[in-house]
């Protein structure tokens, strides 16, 4: 049956398959503190700025993704001035790169992620957080033992919808690293090029399927946490 | 250990200006809604940064705002009991009373986790979680949690304030037991009088951010500027002489036998009661032919007259003192004066169960 599987993708599409969860694997993993952070400090704290900070967040939910991805090429492709930095101080390259393609998808993904756990943090008691430090606790350590435990499910939930998107995007992606086969070519990008060339509907079509069971599988777990985040805060 | 509580605190259309050095034992902040005990006690706990002020535990200071001093929170070590027992939800009832310990100094950990869980009757609760506890459950285990982190200083906002009457009864006796059993100062807020007469040994009254009374809660309870004429109270020291078959419990005091509708402690236990000034009834001779069983004879120490019809007349009836509400007209045609010997007439059935509570170590006189 697992070889029927692998039989039923040609090496592009798995390729490509392989390439899109790498890519949107690192894309969450890697933003997913400064998501926490970020959610953590809009959902409680304030400070000068706090609408700024919530507008640059959300900008890549609103702009077209193309502008996002020119935005990126422009600033850290590598004549850029962060990307000429980047490549003559560590040699790290991002453009044309699987790496540029995570950057991009952990960006246009991050709006997505950092929603989700601000409402999982807002439906936190700070009572609950004040009954902790009462009895001895940090700052540091109500975060840990009180706030994180409560919040896992809106984290879980904000990590899937953002694992979704990264692997789902183009726009920025395309325009900032291109559409390599094998660097940068992920399922969209994939099917795109697929859509460009005689017969290759059909390889498409395989992919597009994949593309849905992902989104879909995606979509149902993370309702089916954000389910369990309502039953547990509201456990007290 | 005493414990000095002074803060001055600015709101917009409230400020609050409190000077307080409290002893030992329970200290009830009373008062009506908007007070400004839960300012108080948010000041103590260090959730609040007054504007002004010095709060220290002995010779240990958690805020002195002269010298810009201000402990945070979790440094105080103080027990602080809410009102919604906030217990976490996440964590079993094991876990939640074993919170505070992970953070107590080794030796703040004297207080025994098997010691607390019997005292306070919570050993079947110990692997469940706090969604599936009772009210009066949640509190009991919220009093255990504040207990085991071993603290200088408990504090408690209303604890039974949003309990019904019967867990009310429930915890009260808890919070006797952890009066007489644990050398811990408590801090306790309070709009009831009921409560305040059980557990206090000082109470402070106050209103709109300002104190109006401090001292004893025999006195406090007795001032009508305190608690208006129809709440004024006495509270009487009594000891548990028999239990007789027709239901009714015989009772010492210093001034006569009190007869009280069945009362569940066991003989020899002191207890105090409390009695409303407005269920005593005054005469100058000894009655005789009355449906009351209770005379007590005592002298008149004061004797005040209201601005209505009424007026307070205070005994002193051994070292208690028991005040009457009468009218006017009835002192002024019995012709009562300060120094005159009186019997004071209490119906049995006037007194409510909930008045009666267990008494305290600490006796009137010292507590000064």
């Amino acid at each position: 049956m697992g070889g029927d599987w692998a039989n039923w993708l040609g090496p592009a599409e798995w390729q490509a398959v392989r390439l899109s969860v790498r890519v949107a694997f690192w894309a969450t993993v890697v933003s997913l503190p400064l998501g926490i952070f970020v959610a953590y400090a809009l959902a409680r704290w304030n400070f000068w700025g706090k609408q700024l900070l919530n507008g640059i967040v959300h900008l890549p939910l609103i702009l077209p993704p193309v502008v996002t991805g020119y935005l990126l090429l422009s600033t850290l492709g590598r004549r850029g001035p962060v990307g000429e930095v980047l490549d003559a101080w560590f040699g790290i390259v991002l453009s044309f790169r699987w790496t540029g393609a995570a950057v991009a998808a952990a960006i246009m993904a991050f709006p997505l992620m950092v929603r989700a756990i601000k409402l999982a943090i807002e439906a936190v008691d700070p009572k609950l957080e004040a009954a902790a430090s009462t009895l001895g606790a940090s700052r540091a350590w109500v975060f840990t033992t009180v706030t994180l435990p409560l919040i896992l499910p809106g984290i879980i939930a904000g990590s899937i919808l953002a694992f979704a998107k990264a692997i789902g995007e183009f726009g920025a992606t395309i325009t900032f690293v291109s559409n390599i086969p094998g660097q940068t070519q992920t399922i969209p990008s994939a099917i795109y090029a697929f859509l460009q060339v005689p017969g290759g509907q059909e390889q498409a079509t395989r992919l597009v399927i994949i593309a849905i069971v992902i989104a879909m599988a995606a979509l149902l777990l993370s309702e089916y946490l954000a389910r369990r985040v309502a039953q547990r805060v509201a456990g007290s | 250990m005493t414990l000095q509580i002074k803060v001055q605190h600015a709101f917009a259309g409230f400020d609050l200006d409190v000077d307080l050095d409290l002893p030992a034992g329970v200290s009830v902040l009373f008062g009506p809604s908007g007070s400004g005990k839960t300012t108080v006690i948010n000041a103590v706990a260090g959730l609040l940064r007054p504007d002004q002020g010095r709060i220290a535990i002995g010779d240990w200071v958690l805020t002195d705002t002269a010298s810009r001093h201000h402990s945070a929170p979790h440094r105080r070590r103080i027990g602080y009991i809410f009102q919604d027992a906030r217990l976490f939800p996440h964590l079993s009832v094991r876990q939640n009373l074993a919170y505070g310990r992970w953070f107590a100094p080794r030796e703040a950990k004297a207080t025994s986790m098997d010691r607390t869980v019997e005292m306070l009757g919570i050993g079947h609760l110990l692997s469940r979680r706090p969604a599936t506890l009772s009210g009066g459950e949640k509190q009991r285990v919220a009093i255990g949690r504040a207990l085991l982190s071993g603290p200088r200083l408990i504090l408690a906002d209303e604890p039974l304030a949003a309990l019904d009457e019967a867990r009310k009864a429930e915890i009260l006796p808890y919070f006797e037991r952890l009066r007489d059993e644990v050398a811990v100062p408590i801090l306790y807020v309070s709009h009831a009088s009921a409560e305040v007469a059980r557990l206090a040994t000082t109470v402070v009254a106050l209103r709109a951010g300002r104190v109006i009374a401090c001292g004893p809660p025999g006195q406090v309870l007795g001032d009508v500027a305190v608690v208006g004429a129809r709440g004024a109270a006495s509270l009487l020291t009594v000891r548990v002489v028999a239990h007789h078959a027709d239901g009714l419990t015989e009772l010492a005091t210093a001034a006569g036998t009190l007869w009280l509708p069945r009362i569940a402690d066991a003989t020899e236990a002191t207890l105090r009661v409390r009695i409303m000034a407005q269920d005593v009834i005054l005469s100058r001779d000894r009655p005789a032919g009355l449906s009351a069983l209770n005379i007590l004879q005592g002298t008149i120490s004061d004797l005040r007259l209201g601005e209505g019809p009424g007026a307070m007349v205070t005994l002193a009836v051994g070292e208690d003192r028991l005040a009457a509400r009468i009218t006017r007209r009835s002192a002024e045609a019995l012709g009562l004066a300060p120094g005159q010997t009186c019997h004071a007439v209490i119906k049995s059935v006037a007194v409510a169960p909930d008045a009666i509570g267990t008494g305290l170590r600490v006796s009137p006189a010292s507590r000064d």
